[in-house]
């Protein structure tokens, strides 16, 4: 009951053409303070849903969100949502998407000079200093959910919510932009609810990971606690034995759900010893692999 | 001296050469071959239309004399501008034979009111071809003006709220159709029952002609600004709701400029509708403007009227297509979309 964010029971059932669709579950998540969280699950499953629940977007048919003891039941600049796609308004500036969001926020709290301030020093935070007059249109993908997550930030929230951030970008660009989420977390600790599809981006960033069953009616199926040192430096990690177990369980989870739904049991050591020289496919990430000499 | 040799080698024998190389394309030379193709393909085009209809027209005998050719038309054209020129030139020199009538009162002494009626009187002339067209251009904004003042509100509110467009859909599907000329007998009509007044600010005629257009403009302007304030984007939507945006921060700073494109594109639409519809109103009730001098024209039926409603059909395209220029400007200086491709 006394944690920081807590998803109490939540379940979701829409109408639609052939009948009402349960898409959640008694989905049940305890966050702390300052916890980074992602959800990973397949496609469909219902991510986005729990995202938007929490922050309000939606309402939970069952069961309910309830953040430092109050429940959440309307949209508010405490649960600041980075979408996907940016969201930025494409007719203002950089800078006037920023401070759209600051005037709204501390309309009271902060002077007009205190809220410039305020709107440069978030947009400094995520490096976008150089580009405030630029439009959205004018400036690359990767930039763009930067301005997205200085808004955000710049709403002081109290939980971060972020669906799938950087689906949308080069996996280079990814990698820039996961290494400043973490510079930006270990500097402001927020808690963070995060949904990803990138195994490696969940494992690098989270304190845990919450792995959400296949839907209809998807729930919480696992979660599983990242115990890595901070900070953490994503070469480094790649030859960490205990990082390549975490992404390995959240690869095998995935696989179990999602690559065979019949659920054919087959045991695998049966077949290895009736036909032991059966051909294996190996594969390998490049990232992973490493010339020695 | 200096800029004719410049020029010599612009006529340079090489030139071909340096066509080549422009075409080639580094930034200066790609502006010189846009510059060719948004300048010389279509003065060549105007070239052989011209060429084409001063060939055809000879061929069409009419009751009037020969169709005739751009010649002709150019003639005429001339004329009536100097039509114009001595119009004015009378209307300068009736004022100042008033001016001096009652500086000639004020001499000999005679009452004030007597000197204040020749400077009061107007001068009653035969509008001109131009002074037509000040007329008709005066009348369209007026009418356009009025409708997106109505229009653009409407279009908001329909297109913010699922029942009130419901309710709205069927009068401006039923409206929408409706042909100026259908209008303008109850624009008449009613303008002449309700418009009474002893010192009327406006002509009646030019309040015929404008609320006509009015009714014309009104729904492109509509339907497109609800289309846009309703296809604003969900995601924007969501950032309003989560900053907790007022209703009325909400319209003004994203769903209005969402719009904005959209909203241009219907204003633009209705102006060239506007426009059209205009001339016909003022040949059907004689309102002065463009289409009155086509039909005066063509109820004199003198040699020269047939090139006469050729410069006007022309000037008319000339005006249509200049407001529809001038639209475009305001929307590409106003729109946020630069990446729409508009023409
Ligand atoms: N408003 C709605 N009405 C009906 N069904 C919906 C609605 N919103 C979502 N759904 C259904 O709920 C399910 C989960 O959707 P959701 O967007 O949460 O999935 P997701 O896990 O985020 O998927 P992805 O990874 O592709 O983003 C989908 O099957 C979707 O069709
Ligand atoms: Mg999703």
């Amino acid at each position: 009951m006394n944690s920081y964010l807590k998803i109490d029971h939540v379940g979701i059932t829409f109408p639609t053409d052939n009948g009402p669709l349960e898409v959640l579950k008694s989905v049940n998540l305890d966050i702390e303070q300052g916890e980074f969280v992602s959800l990973i699950g397949h496609s469909g499953c219902g991510k986005s849903t729990v995202l938007n629940i929490v922050a309000g977007l939606l309402q939970a048919s069952t069961g309910g969100v309830i953040l430092e003891e109050k429940e959440v039941d309307e949209p508010g600049p405490d649960r600041a949502v980075i979408f996907q796609n940016h969201s930025l308004m494409p007719w203002l500036s950089v800078y006037d998407n920023v401070r759209l969001a600051v005037d709204q926020v501390f309309k009271r709290s902060k002077s007009k000079a205190e809220r410039d301030e305020w709107t440069r020093h978030n947009l400094e935070l995520v490096h976008m200093s150089h580009a405030l007059d630029r439009k959205p249109d004018e400036i690359s993908g990767g930039m763009k959910q930067r301005v997205g997550i200085a808004r955000a930030l710049a709403m002081e929230p109290k939980v971060l919510l972020m669906d799938e951030p950087f689906g949308a970008l080069d996996s280079l660009t990814r990698t820039h932009m996961q290494d400043s989420l973490m510079e930006i977390q270990t500097e402001l600790n927020n808690t963070v609810i995060m949904i990803t599809h990138d195994v490696d981006e969940a494992v690098l960033l989270s304190d845990r990971i919450v792995m959400m069953t296949n839907g209809p009616s998807a729930t919480v199926g696992e979660i599983l606690e990242i115990d890595l040192p901070r900070p953490r430096d994503r070469l480094a990690l790649a030859e960490n034995p205990q990082y390549n177990h975490y992404r390995a369980e959240v690869v095998r989870f995935l696989h179990e759900r999602h690559e065979q739904p019949a659920r054919v049991d087959v045991k695998p050591e049966e077949t290895v010893t009736e036909e032991p020289l059966q051909k294996v496919k190996v594969a390998a990430k490049p990232e992973s692999l490493r010339l020695v000499s | 001296m200096e800029t004719a040799v410049v020029e010599r080698k612009v006529f340079d024998i090489d030139w071909y050469h340096r066509l080549l190389a422009l075409m080639e394309g580094d930034d200066l030379n790609k502006r010189v071959t846009q510059l060719i193709h948004s300048l010389i393909v279509p003065i060549a085009a105007i070239g052989i239309f011209l060429m084409l209809w001063g060939a055809g027209a000879k061929n069409v005998e009419t009751s009037l004399g020969v169709l005739p050719g751009p010649a002709k038309v150019w003639e005429q054209t001339v004329t009536l501008y100097g039509e114009h020129n001595a119009e004015k030139d009378k209307e300068t020199a009736f004022y100042e034979r008033m001016q001096a009538k009652a500086e000639k009162a004020r001499e000999a002494g005679k009452p004030q009111a007597k000197i204040d009626k020749y400077l009061n009187r107007k001068y009653v002339g035969t509008a001109t071809f131009v002074d037509q067209i000040g007329t008709s251009l005066l009348t369209v904004m007026s009418g356009f003006i009025l409708a997106s003042l109505i229009a653009i509100p409407i279009g908001i509110i329909v297109g913010m709220s699922n029942t009130l467009y419901q309710a709205f859909n069927p009068i401006i599907q039923i409206f929408k159709p409706v042909s100026p000329l259908a209008w303008l007998p109850l624009v008449t009509i009613v303008v002449s029952a309700v418009y009474v007044s002893e010192d009327p600010m406006f002509e009646k005629s030019f309040l015929n002609s404008a609320l006509v257009v009015t009714l014309c403009c009104l729904w492109p302007t509509i339907v497109n600004t609800a289309v846009g304030v309703s296809g604003v984007s969900k995601d924007l939507i969501n950032v309003s709701r989560v900053l907790k945006l007022s209703w009325l921060t909400k319209t003004m700073k994203i769903v209005l400029p969402s719009s904005v494109p959209m909203i241009f594109t219907g204003l633009r639409l209705s102006l060239g509708i506007g426009w059209m519809v205009l001339i016909a109103a003022e040949m059907l009730a004689q309102n002065p403007g463009l289409g009155k001098f086509v039909w005066d024209e063509f109820q004199n039926g003198s040699s020269n009227s047939l090139a006469r409603i050729m410069v006007a059909v022309l000037a008319i395209g000339f005006i249509g297509f200049m407001l529809d220029r001038g639209m475009l400007m305001l929307q590409k200086n106003f729109s946020w979309d630069k990446s729409a491709v508009l023409r």
